[in-house]
Protein backbone atom coordinates (compact mmCIF):
# COMPACT_ATOMS: atom_id res chain seq x y z
CA UNK A 1 0.00 0.00 0.00
CA UNK A 2 0.35 3.51 -0.17
CA UNK A 3 3.35 4.64 2.49
CA UNK A 4 4.52 7.73 3.67
CA UNK A 5 8.13 9.69 2.69
CA UNK A 6 7.76 8.20 -0.81
CA UNK A 7 6.28 9.90 -4.02
CA UNK A 8 3.09 8.18 -4.75
CA UNK A 9 4.26 8.37 -8.47
CA UNK A 10 7.22 6.60 -7.89
CA UNK A 11 5.25 4.30 -5.38
CA UNK A 12 2.48 3.18 -8.24
CA UNK A 13 5.15 2.78 -11.07
CA UNK A 14 6.84 0.21 -9.17
CA UNK A 15 3.95 -1.38 -8.04
CA UNK A 16 2.90 -2.12 -11.92
CA UNK A 17 6.41 -3.34 -12.09
CA UNK A 18 6.60 -5.68 -9.69
CA UNK A 19 2.82 -7.01 -10.73
CA UNK A 20 4.68 -7.54 -14.20
CA UNK A 21 7.69 -9.08 -12.94
CA UNK A 22 5.40 -11.21 -10.99
CA UNK A 23 3.42 -12.12 -13.69
CA UNK A 24 0.18 -11.00 -12.74
CA UNK A 25 -0.23 -8.78 -15.69
CA UNK A 26 1.51 -10.44 -18.74
CA UNK A 27 2.87 -9.11 -21.87
CA UNK A 28 0.27 -7.23 -24.03
CA UNK A 29 -2.67 -7.59 -21.58
CA UNK A 30 -4.10 -4.25 -19.78
CA UNK A 31 -3.26 -2.62 -16.53
CA UNK A 32 -5.85 -0.51 -14.70
CA UNK A 33 -6.71 2.59 -15.49
CA UNK A 34 -5.59 5.92 -13.90
CA UNK A 35 -9.03 6.35 -12.04
CA UNK A 36 -9.22 2.69 -11.09
CA UNK A 37 -5.81 3.12 -9.39
CA UNK A 38 -7.03 6.42 -8.09
CA UNK A 39 -10.01 4.74 -6.82
CA UNK A 40 -8.06 2.18 -5.24
CA UNK A 41 -5.26 3.33 -3.64
CA UNK A 42 -7.54 6.44 -2.56
CA UNK A 43 -4.82 8.93 -3.91
CA UNK A 44 -5.29 11.62 -6.02
CA UNK A 45 -6.12 10.78 -10.27
CA UNK A 46 -3.50 13.36 -11.58
CA UNK A 47 -0.40 11.82 -9.40
CA UNK A 48 -2.00 7.63 -10.22
CA UNK A 49 -1.36 9.06 -14.34
CA UNK A 50 2.30 10.15 -13.04
CA UNK A 51 3.30 6.68 -12.40
CA UNK A 52 1.54 5.09 -15.42
CA UNK A 53 3.03 7.96 -17.68
CA UNK A 54 6.61 7.44 -16.59
CA UNK A 55 6.38 3.51 -17.35
CA UNK A 56 4.91 4.83 -20.68
CA UNK A 57 8.23 6.96 -21.15
CA UNK A 58 10.54 3.95 -20.11
CA UNK A 59 8.74 1.71 -23.18
CA UNK A 60 6.99 -0.34 -20.31
CA UNK A 61 3.51 0.40 -21.26
CA UNK A 62 2.30 1.29 -24.22
CA UNK A 63 -1.38 3.11 -25.36
CA UNK A 64 -3.59 1.99 -27.91
CA UNK A 65 -6.03 4.88 -28.28
CA UNK A 66 -9.40 4.71 -27.14
CA UNK A 67 -9.23 1.25 -25.19
CA UNK A 68 -6.09 1.96 -22.37
CA UNK A 69 -2.78 1.18 -21.24
CA UNK A 70 -1.16 -2.16 -21.91
CA UNK A 71 2.39 -3.91 -21.04
CA UNK A 72 4.43 -3.92 -24.22
CA UNK A 73 6.71 -7.23 -24.66
CA UNK A 74 9.61 -7.53 -23.77
CA UNK A 75 8.99 -5.63 -20.71
CA UNK A 76 9.69 -8.42 -18.11
CA UNK A 77 12.95 -9.27 -19.13
CA UNK A 78 13.46 -5.70 -19.46
CA UNK A 79 12.80 -5.04 -16.13
CA UNK A 80 14.32 -7.98 -14.38
CA UNK A 81 17.61 -6.75 -15.48
CA UNK A 82 17.13 -3.53 -14.46
CA UNK A 83 16.05 -4.83 -11.36
CA UNK A 84 19.29 -6.78 -11.13
CA UNK A 85 21.19 -4.28 -11.48
CA UNK A 86 19.48 -2.67 -8.36
CA UNK A 87 19.29 -5.45 -6.42
CA UNK A 88 23.13 -5.44 -6.77
CA UNK A 89 23.96 -1.87 -5.65
CA UNK A 90 20.85 -2.33 -2.85
CA UNK A 91 21.67 -5.18 -0.97
CA UNK A 92 24.86 -6.71 -2.07
CA UNK A 93 26.87 -3.64 -1.64
CA UNK A 94 25.68 -3.03 2.20
CA UNK A 95 26.39 -6.54 2.97
CA UNK A 96 29.84 -6.67 1.90
CA UNK A 97 30.24 -3.29 3.76
CA UNK A 98 28.75 -4.73 6.64
CA UNK A 99 30.24 -7.96 6.53
CA UNK A 100 33.70 -6.13 6.58
CA UNK A 101 33.12 -4.23 9.92
CA UNK A 102 32.05 -7.45 11.37
CA UNK A 103 35.66 -8.90 9.73
CA UNK A 104 33.53 -11.50 7.84
CA UNK A 105 35.57 -12.00 4.61
CA UNK A 106 33.48 -12.18 1.09
CA UNK A 107 34.61 -15.44 0.72
CA UNK A 108 33.14 -16.70 4.47
CA UNK A 109 30.06 -14.13 3.41
CA UNK A 110 29.98 -17.09 -0.19
CA UNK A 111 30.04 -19.95 2.10
CA UNK A 112 27.51 -18.43 4.57
CA UNK A 113 24.54 -18.09 1.13
CA UNK A 114 25.43 -21.48 0.30
CA UNK A 115 25.07 -22.83 3.70
CA UNK A 116 22.09 -20.93 3.93
CA UNK A 117 20.49 -21.98 0.79
CA UNK A 118 21.62 -25.88 1.67
CA UNK A 119 19.77 -25.24 5.09
CA UNK A 120 16.95 -23.62 2.96
CA UNK A 121 16.57 -27.00 0.64
CA UNK A 122 16.35 -29.07 3.79
CA UNK A 123 13.56 -27.15 5.60
CA UNK A 124 11.56 -27.13 2.33
CA UNK A 125 12.16 -31.02 1.61
CA UNK A 126 11.42 -32.25 5.10
CA UNK B 1 -19.40 27.83 -19.93
CA UNK B 2 -18.86 31.86 -19.94
CA UNK B 3 -15.50 31.41 -17.74
CA UNK B 4 -12.61 32.94 -19.55
CA UNK B 5 -10.43 30.23 -21.17
CA UNK B 6 -6.89 30.18 -19.10
CA UNK B 7 -5.02 26.94 -17.20
CA UNK B 8 -5.62 29.38 -14.13
CA UNK B 9 -8.59 29.35 -11.67
CA UNK B 10 -7.15 31.84 -9.26
CA UNK B 11 -4.43 34.64 -9.28
CA UNK B 12 -3.69 36.40 -6.18
CA UNK B 13 -1.23 38.89 -5.91
CA UNK B 14 -0.06 40.81 -3.32
CA UNK B 15 -2.98 40.18 -0.97
CA UNK B 16 -3.14 41.90 1.99
CA UNK B 17 -5.85 42.00 4.88
CA UNK B 18 -6.03 43.73 8.02
CA UNK B 19 -8.32 43.80 10.61
CA UNK B 20 -7.84 46.79 12.43
CA UNK B 21 -4.14 46.37 13.64
CA UNK B 22 -4.34 42.77 12.96
CA UNK B 23 -2.85 41.67 9.64
CA UNK B 24 -4.55 37.98 9.00
CA UNK B 25 -3.03 38.18 5.38
CA UNK B 26 0.25 39.65 4.64
CA UNK B 27 1.02 40.31 1.34
CA UNK B 28 0.20 36.85 -0.44
CA UNK B 29 0.98 36.23 -3.82
CA UNK B 30 0.52 32.71 -5.27
CA UNK B 31 -2.16 30.86 -8.56
CA UNK B 32 -4.39 28.01 -8.15
CA UNK B 33 -4.11 25.95 -11.50
CA UNK B 34 -7.74 24.67 -12.69
CA UNK B 35 -8.91 20.80 -12.24
CA UNK B 36 -6.12 20.46 -9.67
CA UNK B 37 -7.38 19.67 -5.90
CA UNK B 38 -5.20 21.72 -3.65
CA UNK B 39 -4.38 21.29 0.21
CA UNK B 40 -4.86 25.04 2.19
CA UNK B 41 -3.38 24.24 5.22
CA UNK B 42 -2.01 25.88 8.39
CA UNK B 43 -2.86 26.53 11.48
CA UNK B 44 -5.03 28.04 13.59
CA UNK B 45 -5.67 31.11 13.07
CA UNK B 46 -2.82 31.15 10.32
CA UNK B 47 -5.83 33.11 7.81
CA UNK B 48 -6.84 30.00 5.65
CA UNK B 49 -10.86 31.36 6.28
CA UNK B 50 -10.06 34.40 5.40
CA UNK B 51 -8.01 33.74 2.31
CA UNK B 52 -11.12 31.85 1.12
CA UNK B 53 -13.02 34.41 2.28
CA UNK B 54 -11.69 37.00 0.08
CA UNK B 55 -11.65 34.41 -2.93
CA UNK B 56 -15.09 34.05 -2.72
CA UNK B 57 -16.32 38.02 -2.30
CA UNK B 58 -17.08 37.78 1.47
CA UNK B 59 -14.28 40.19 2.33
CA UNK B 60 -12.28 43.12 0.98
CA UNK B 61 -9.34 43.09 0.53
CA UNK B 62 -7.04 45.96 1.96
CA UNK B 63 -4.85 45.94 -0.02
CA UNK B 64 -3.55 43.55 -3.42
CA UNK B 65 -5.57 42.01 -6.57
CA UNK B 66 -7.11 38.38 -6.73
CA UNK B 67 -8.72 37.03 -9.70
CA UNK B 68 -11.55 34.46 -9.77
CA UNK B 69 -11.73 32.81 -13.29
CA UNK B 70 -10.07 36.11 -14.57
CA UNK B 71 -12.28 38.64 -12.59
CA UNK B 72 -12.52 40.08 -8.99
CA UNK B 73 -15.48 37.64 -7.28
CA UNK B 74 -16.54 40.88 -5.51
CA UNK B 75 -20.39 41.43 -6.42
CA UNK B 76 -19.38 39.61 -9.72
CA UNK B 77 -22.52 36.96 -10.76
CA UNK B 78 -21.02 35.41 -13.23
CA UNK B 79 -17.76 34.37 -11.23
CA UNK B 80 -19.55 33.55 -7.97
CA UNK B 81 -22.12 31.31 -9.46
CA UNK B 82 -18.61 28.97 -10.07
CA UNK B 83 -18.27 29.00 -7.07
CA UNK B 84 -19.23 26.95 -4.10
CA UNK B 85 -17.69 27.61 -0.27
CA UNK B 86 -18.40 25.04 2.16
CA UNK B 87 -18.24 26.35 5.62
CA UNK B 88 -17.40 24.82 8.97
CA UNK B 89 -20.82 26.50 10.22
CA UNK B 90 -23.13 27.15 7.68
CA UNK B 91 -26.08 29.15 8.55
CA UNK B 92 -29.09 28.03 6.91
CA UNK B 93 -32.72 29.54 7.69
CA UNK B 94 -34.27 29.04 11.15
CA UNK B 95 -37.39 26.79 8.85
CA UNK B 96 -34.95 25.08 6.70
CA UNK B 97 -34.77 21.12 6.92
CA UNK B 98 -32.12 19.23 4.34
CA UNK B 99 -34.42 18.60 1.89
CA UNK B 100 -35.24 22.21 1.70
CA UNK B 101 -31.46 22.75 1.44
CA UNK B 102 -30.82 20.49 -1.75
CA UNK B 103 -34.03 21.79 -3.24
CA UNK B 104 -32.70 25.10 -3.70
CA UNK B 105 -29.57 24.16 -4.57
CA UNK B 106 -30.17 23.76 -8.00
CA UNK B 107 -30.67 27.77 -7.68
CA UNK B 108 -27.11 28.62 -7.03
CA UNK B 109 -25.17 25.94 -8.93
CA UNK B 110 -25.54 25.16 -12.94
CA UNK B 111 -24.16 21.61 -12.07
CA UNK B 112 -26.27 20.48 -9.41
CA UNK B 113 -26.65 17.24 -10.11
CA UNK B 114 -30.02 15.86 -7.71
CA UNK B 115 -28.86 11.91 -8.30
CA UNK B 116 -25.86 12.37 -6.66
CA UNK B 117 -26.94 14.30 -3.82
CA UNK B 118 -29.46 11.67 -3.07
CA UNK B 119 -27.13 9.10 -3.53
CA UNK B 120 -24.70 11.09 -0.71
CA UNK B 121 -27.69 11.60 1.60
CA UNK B 122 -28.26 7.41 1.41
CA UNK B 123 -24.53 7.24 2.33
CA UNK B 124 -24.60 9.67 4.98
CA UNK B 125 -27.75 8.36 6.12
CA UNK B 126 -28.86 12.27 6.48
CA UNK B 127 -32.51 12.38 7.91
CA UNK B 128 -33.79 15.08 5.28
CA UNK B 129 -37.21 15.70 7.04
CA UNK B 130 -35.39 16.93 10.33
CA UNK B 131 -35.23 20.96 10.80
CA UNK B 132 -31.84 21.55 10.42
CA UNK B 133 -31.57 23.11 14.18
CA UNK B 134 -32.42 19.61 15.33
CA UNK B 135 -29.24 17.74 12.91
CA UNK B 136 -26.15 16.45 15.03
CA UNK B 137 -22.99 18.11 14.46
CA UNK B 138 -21.84 15.29 12.15
CA UNK B 139 -25.10 15.55 10.44
CA UNK B 140 -25.09 19.63 9.94
CA UNK B 141 -21.85 18.84 8.48
CA UNK B 142 -22.60 16.12 6.15
CA UNK B 143 -25.31 18.62 4.15
CA UNK B 144 -22.61 20.95 3.81
CA UNK B 145 -20.40 18.15 2.07
CA UNK B 146 -23.02 17.21 -0.09
CA UNK B 147 -24.23 20.34 -1.50
CA UNK B 148 -20.24 21.41 -2.09
CA UNK B 149 -20.15 17.45 -4.35
CA UNK B 150 -23.04 17.64 -5.72
CA UNK B 151 -22.85 21.42 -7.02
CA UNK B 152 -19.84 20.24 -8.76
CA UNK B 153 -19.46 23.81 -9.22
CA UNK B 154 -15.87 24.71 -11.31
CA UNK B 155 -14.17 26.44 -7.74
CA UNK B 156 -15.26 24.44 -5.05
CA UNK B 157 -13.99 25.24 -1.63
CA UNK B 158 -14.57 22.82 1.68
CA UNK B 159 -13.22 24.72 4.73
CA UNK B 160 -12.67 21.84 7.67
CA UNK B 161 -15.89 21.01 6.05
CA UNK B 162 -15.94 17.55 8.61
CA UNK B 163 -16.70 19.09 11.92
CA UNK B 164 -17.95 15.94 13.61
CA UNK B 165 -18.00 13.46 11.21
CA UNK B 166 -17.15 10.27 12.10
CA UNK B 167 -14.00 7.61 10.20
CA UNK B 168 -16.40 6.43 8.56
CA UNK B 169 -18.48 9.65 7.10
CA UNK B 170 -14.99 11.01 6.71
CA UNK B 171 -14.15 8.09 4.74
CA UNK B 172 -17.20 8.37 2.69
CA UNK B 173 -16.44 12.04 1.65
CA UNK B 174 -12.66 11.42 0.30
CA UNK B 175 -14.19 7.76 -1.23
CA UNK B 176 -17.08 10.62 -3.72
CA UNK B 177 -14.47 13.17 -3.75
CA UNK B 178 -12.22 11.21 -5.72
CA UNK B 179 -14.58 9.15 -7.69
CA UNK B 180 -16.80 12.41 -8.67
CA UNK B 181 -13.46 14.20 -9.45
CA UNK B 182 -12.24 12.25 -11.32
CA UNK B 183 -15.29 11.41 -13.84
CA UNK B 184 -15.58 15.78 -13.77
CA UNK B 185 -12.40 17.27 -13.27
CA UNK B 186 -12.98 20.50 -10.68
CA UNK B 187 -10.91 23.26 -9.05
CA UNK B 188 -10.96 22.14 -5.67
CA UNK B 189 -9.39 23.64 -2.86
CA UNK B 190 -9.65 21.54 0.97
CA UNK B 191 -8.83 23.26 4.32
CA UNK B 192 -8.05 20.73 7.33
CA UNK B 193 -6.48 19.95 9.89
CA UNK B 194 -6.67 16.13 9.19
CA UNK B 195 -3.50 16.36 6.87
CA UNK B 196 -2.96 12.74 7.24
CA UNK B 197 -6.23 11.84 5.75
CA UNK B 198 -6.37 14.01 3.00
CA UNK B 199 -2.68 14.25 2.03
CA UNK B 200 -3.25 11.66 -0.74
CA UNK B 201 -6.02 13.08 -2.33
CA UNK B 202 -3.71 16.00 -2.72
CA UNK B 203 -2.47 17.47 -5.71
CA UNK B 204 -0.65 20.69 -4.82
CA UNK B 205 0.40 22.05 -1.23
CA UNK B 206 -0.25 25.64 0.33
CA UNK B 207 0.40 26.16 3.60
CA UNK B 208 -0.28 29.26 5.28
CA UNK B 209 1.54 30.49 8.54
CA UNK B 210 0.50 33.90 10.18
CA UNK B 211 -1.03 34.98 6.86
CA UNK B 212 2.16 34.28 5.07
CA UNK B 213 2.63 31.48 2.13
CA UNK B 214 5.25 29.10 3.64
CA UNK B 215 4.63 26.50 0.95
CA UNK B 216 3.15 26.25 -2.31
CA UNK B 217 4.10 23.12 -3.73
CA UNK B 218 3.20 19.79 -5.67
CA UNK B 219 2.45 17.34 -3.49
CA UNK B 220 4.85 14.48 -4.36
CA UNK B 221 7.69 16.59 -4.88
CA UNK B 222 7.09 17.70 -1.04
CA UNK B 223 6.63 14.05 -0.36
CA UNK B 224 10.00 12.66 -1.73
CA UNK B 225 12.33 15.44 -0.63
CA UNK B 226 12.05 15.73 3.25
CA UNK B 227 13.96 12.85 5.33
CA UNK B 228 15.09 12.86 9.18
CA UNK B 229 18.49 11.93 9.35
CA UNK B 230 19.38 10.15 12.58
CA UNK B 231 22.70 8.72 14.49
CA UNK B 232 25.72 10.40 16.00
CA UNK B 233 25.55 13.53 16.58
CA UNK B 234 28.61 14.56 15.31
CA UNK B 235 28.14 12.81 12.09
CA UNK B 236 24.58 14.75 11.77
CA UNK B 237 26.05 17.62 12.41
CA UNK B 238 28.62 17.64 9.65
CA UNK B 239 26.17 16.18 7.46
CA UNK B 240 23.51 18.66 7.68
CA UNK B 241 25.98 21.45 7.45
CA UNK B 242 24.49 23.70 4.68
CA UNK B 243 21.18 21.87 4.25
CA UNK B 244 17.80 23.25 4.77
CA UNK B 245 17.30 22.09 8.20
CA UNK B 246 13.55 22.02 9.20
CA UNK B 247 13.63 20.90 12.82
CA UNK B 248 16.71 19.31 15.56
CA UNK B 249 16.07 16.82 18.31
CA UNK B 250 18.40 14.96 20.40
CA UNK B 251 19.16 12.89 23.04
CA UNK B 252 22.36 12.28 24.82
CA UNK B 253 24.97 11.65 22.14
CA UNK B 254 22.59 10.96 19.54
CA UNK B 255 21.35 13.73 17.34
CA UNK B 256 17.74 13.55 15.11
CA UNK B 257 17.93 16.08 12.42
CA UNK B 258 15.14 16.81 9.48
CA UNK B 259 16.05 18.48 6.26
CA UNK B 260 14.66 19.20 2.96
CA UNK B 261 15.60 18.62 -0.76
CA UNK B 262 17.62 15.24 -0.48
CA UNK B 263 18.68 14.14 -3.94
CA UNK B 264 19.31 9.94 -4.24
CA UNK B 265 23.17 10.47 -4.25
CA UNK B 266 22.92 12.54 -1.14
CA UNK B 267 20.80 9.76 0.58
CA UNK B 268 23.23 7.39 -0.53
CA UNK B 269 26.20 9.26 0.99
CA UNK B 270 23.99 9.82 4.66
CA UNK B 271 24.06 5.99 4.37
CA UNK B 272 27.35 5.75 3.86
CA UNK B 273 28.43 8.11 6.42
CA UNK B 274 26.54 5.79 8.95
CA UNK B 275 23.46 7.27 9.20
CA UNK B 276 19.87 6.67 9.48
CA UNK B 277 17.54 8.04 7.31
CA UNK B 278 13.56 7.86 7.55
CA UNK B 279 10.85 9.10 5.75
CA UNK B 280 8.92 12.21 6.65
CA UNK B 281 5.03 12.54 6.23
CA UNK B 282 3.64 15.40 4.93
CA UNK B 283 1.34 15.96 8.45
CA UNK B 284 4.72 15.51 10.48
CA UNK B 285 6.47 18.19 7.99
CA UNK B 286 4.34 20.58 7.88
CA UNK B 287 3.83 20.42 11.63
CA UNK B 288 7.72 20.85 12.01
CA UNK B 289 7.36 23.61 9.42
CA UNK B 290 4.83 25.39 10.98
CA UNK B 291 6.06 24.86 14.90
CA UNK B 292 9.79 26.06 13.67
CA UNK B 293 8.65 29.59 12.29
CA UNK B 294 6.92 30.39 15.43
CA UNK B 295 9.41 29.25 17.88
CA UNK B 296 12.11 31.48 16.27
CA UNK B 297 9.73 34.60 16.98
CA UNK B 298 8.67 33.92 20.23
CA UNK B 299 11.21 33.86 22.88
CA UNK B 300 11.61 30.40 24.25
CA UNK B 301 10.57 30.62 27.16
CA UNK B 302 7.22 31.38 26.52
CA UNK B 303 4.82 29.45 24.66
CA UNK B 304 3.78 31.24 20.84
CA UNK B 305 1.34 34.13 21.49
CA UNK B 306 -2.57 33.36 21.41
CA UNK B 307 -3.97 33.41 18.09
CA UNK B 308 -6.95 36.18 17.36
CA UNK B 309 -9.65 35.01 15.54
CA UNK B 310 -9.45 36.96 12.35
CA UNK B 311 -13.65 36.23 11.41
CA UNK B 312 -15.01 39.16 12.37
CA UNK B 313 -17.91 39.73 10.48
CA UNK B 314 -19.30 36.22 9.62
CA UNK B 315 -21.39 36.67 5.72
CA UNK B 316 -23.96 34.19 5.21
CA UNK B 317 -23.38 32.69 1.61
CA UNK B 318 -27.06 31.85 1.43
CA UNK B 319 -28.00 35.20 1.94
CA UNK B 320 -24.87 36.72 0.00
CA UNK B 321 -26.11 35.09 -3.15
CA UNK B 322 -29.77 35.68 -3.03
Amino acid sequence: MIEAGKPIFVQIAEQIENDIIDGVIEEESPVPSTNEFAAFHRINPATAGKGVNRLVEDGILYKRRGIGMFVATGARERLVGVRTEQFRAKFVGPLLSEAATLGITPEQVASMINEYNVTDRKASTS
Amino acid sequence: MTLTDTDTAVRVVGLTKKFGTFTAIDDVSFTVERNKIYGLLGRNGAGKTTLMQLLTGQQFATSGTLDVFGASPVENARVLQSVCFIKESQKYPDSFRADHVFASAPWFFANWDAAFAARLVDDFRLPLKRPIKKLSRGQLSAVGVIVGLASRAPLTFFDEPYLGLDAVARQIFYDRLLEDYAEHPRTVILSTHLIDEVSNLLEHVLVIDEGRILMDQDADELRGTASTVVGKKTDVDAFVAGRDVISRDGIGGLASVTVGGLGEAERAAARAAGLELSPVSLQQLIVQRTTSTTATTASPASPASPTIDPTVTKIDAWSARS
